[in-house]
């Protein structure tokens, strides 16, 4: 019998349909594949495999009688930001030690009502904060892929790192992920796979953990672009419990990937083009446009002039929004309290305990920036900035661009435990310069593989769309997926 | 613009973060490398500009004013680290 995990997610789906297996059985394969490379690769915190297993005979009994779901019996990771009821949720923090929620996220009920499978909750950077999944409390996720002939363990990226990780490595066949500042697209692009960042409203945050309430958006990660399209339309869709979701109906994405890209004009930012960008990502992208304009696009060169402040002006926002946010986490409500003589003691030391030290460094830049005296200097400012940084695209589509190519990220992956990122927070931070943007401006933006670097680790390129058009994006999407046809196979090694 | 330790520990104190006197310094060159970053910032020429309120152009739903959810206590307080009778129980305030 064939390998039921190296089967696409659509594969799977229709497989399942045609009673060529059954969920069991794919479930199965899933959860053996699970129990013999998370060791290695640290992607899942919490295997539900009791769970996993009767969600799948109910599948089953669906399929057999005809009633299945658009999702029917198909086993995925739910990253551990997305509450669960009932189920491991910490948003990777040990600040919410033990907290099992009453309630489900409206994504993951989505998912569900579709009929899909929930293997686990995956790992990430604690609270979303990160971009190599280093942050997480459970100890950092390893990307599946190497560089040639190296025994080096990489990063997955961040923040939705295990949930990469896992879709890279044959662990589930699609995962949930979320996108604040690059956290989807970013470990898309260092594991060889494909991620949405929908427009902001598109999915529900309800049930979603805050980070920064005005970026977060939730979108899936996959092995292939259509895998994506299928995945967001069961994901997406208008929800009364958040009050900036987006009251418009979900488009059956998937039948948007093979639209191609005749007719559409697509936009090339002189912006993105840094000084000391490695050749090879320059390379990419000219490979990109060249694919692009055979399959009858127009490419412009455009510019988006605020680019530069898109960044600094992330960490002024992000930081703010989640030092509100995260003044939740109190001792009291849920999760971790340590004892304190008075009550402001034991917030105070329960949040020093609680909170990784990236996630206090957030707060800590937040809670200043928020600060009487500060507020106008730095927030007030960096939400003028946001606004130019929006009319920057809104200019650019208006002047008849459909799209917009970058580069997704500015190298490959890196090792874990790289000193330089860990001696300065902005290098990290540097990670996200082509995807920040595009939460800055609440836009959809898809990373999609697209070459290899010279050490054989997967590159990925960025395509930013309208507001409300993943559409363009899966059809430009695919058109790069099809062009560069790479084997994005990593070697087995961490099979037990 | 930058902070020293002195701010650092009224930051952590609006923060509700306990921060160790010895890594009072560790924390303010963290926090101004940072700072550092952002301060570019100050180039932007924001006159007239409005400051964003909202990524995308939608007017805030609003809902009747009635209740339509609720009378499970129980589950508001069962994550609690500490309750009795469904309340949260916390460290006396009032003396």
């Amino acid at each position: 019998m064939t390998d039921l995990t190296k089967l696409s997610l659509k594969e799977t789906r229709d497989g399942l349909r045609a009673k060529q297996f059954s969920s069991v059985e794919v479930t199965s394969a899933y959860l053996g594949a699970i129990d013999g490379a998370n060791q290695s690769l640290n992607a899942y915190i919490c295997v539900e495999g009791e769970g996993a297993k009767k969600q799948a005979q109910i599948s089953d009994e669906k399929l057999a009688s005809g009633n299945g779901g658009a999702l029917e019996g198909v086993p995925l990771g739910i990253k551990d930001l997305f509450a669960t009821r009932g189920v491991h949720t910490q948003a990777a923090s040990h600040i919410l030690d033990g907290f099992l929620p009453e309630y489900e996220s409206t994504v993951t009920s989505n998912l569900w009502d579709d009929g899909a499978v929930m293997l686990g909750k995956l790992n990430m950077d604690e609270f979303a904060m990160g971009s190599s999944n280093e942050t997480s409390y459970f100890g950092p996720v390893v990307n599946p892929w190497r560089a040639d002939g190296s025994s080096q363990n990489l990063v997955p990226g961040g923040s939705s790192g295990g949930s990469a990780s896992a879709v890279s490595a044959w662990l589930c066949a699609g995962a949930t992920a979320t996108d604040t500042g690059g956290s989807i697209r970013q470990p898309a692009a260092f594991c060889g796979i494909v991620g949405i960042k929908p427009t902001y409203g598109r999915c529900s945050r309800w049930g979603v953990v805050a980070f920064a309430s005005s970026l977060d958006q939730a979108g899936p990660l996959t092995r292939t672009v259509e895998d994506n399209a299928i995945m967001l339309t069961s994901m997406a869709g208008f929800d009364k419990k958040d009050s900036t979701s987006a009251d418009l109906a979900v488009p059956d994405f998937a039948a948007a990937v093979e639209r191609g890209v005749k007719g559409l004009t697509i936009g090339i930012p002189k912006e993105y083009r840094l000084d000391g960008m490695p050749d090879e990502i320059e390379t990419l992208w000219q490979q990109g446009i060249a694919w692009l304009k055979e399959e009858g696009a127009t490419v412009k060169d455009i510019s988006l002039p605020h680019t530069k402040y898109a960044l600094p002006a992330y960490y002024i926002v992000a930081p703010a929004e989640a030092s509100s946010n995260l003044a939740r986490y109190d001792g009291v409500k849920y999760g971790l309290r340590v004892a304190g003589k008075s009550i402001d003691e034991m917030y105070a030391l329960t949040r020093a305990a609680g909170f990784g030290r990236e996630v206090q460094r957030r707060v800590m830049i937040g809670t200043y920036v928020l600060s009487a005296g500060y507020y106008d200097a730095y927030y007030v400012r960096a939400q003028k900035v946001r606004t130019l940084i929006k009319q920057d695209f809104e200019k650019v589509f208006a002047s008849g661009i459909d799209a917009i190519l970058t580069p997704a990220t500015p190298s490959a992956a890196f090792g874990i435990g790289d000193k330089e990122m860990a001696a300065d927070p902005v290098k990290m931070y540097l990670n996200d310069i082509f995807t920040v943007t595009v939460n800055m401006a609440g836009l959809p933006g898809i990373a999609v593989p697209a070459g290899m670097d010279k050490q054989g680790l997967p590159l990925a390129l960025q395509l930013i769309g309208k507001p409300f058009d993943e559409e363009t994006l899966f059809a430009a999407g695919r058109v790069i997926e099809r062009s560069a046809d790479l084997d994005l196979t990593p070697k087995s090694w961490w099979r037990k | 613009m930058s902070v020293d330790a002195k701010t650092v520990r009224r930051i952590g104190n609006l923060a509700r973060i306990k921060i160790e006197e010895n890594d009072l310094e560790n924390y303010a060159d963290e926090l101004n490398v940072i700072l550092g970053f952002v301060e570019q910032l100050n180039e932007v020429d924001v006159d007239g500009v409005e400051p964003m309120t909202s990524v995308t152009p939608m007017a805030l739903r609003r809902r009747q004013d009635k209740v339509d959810a609720g009378g499970y206590a129980d589950k508001i307080v069962a994550n609690a680290p500490l309750s009795e009778d469904n309340f949260f129980m916390v460290p006396k305030v009032v003396e």
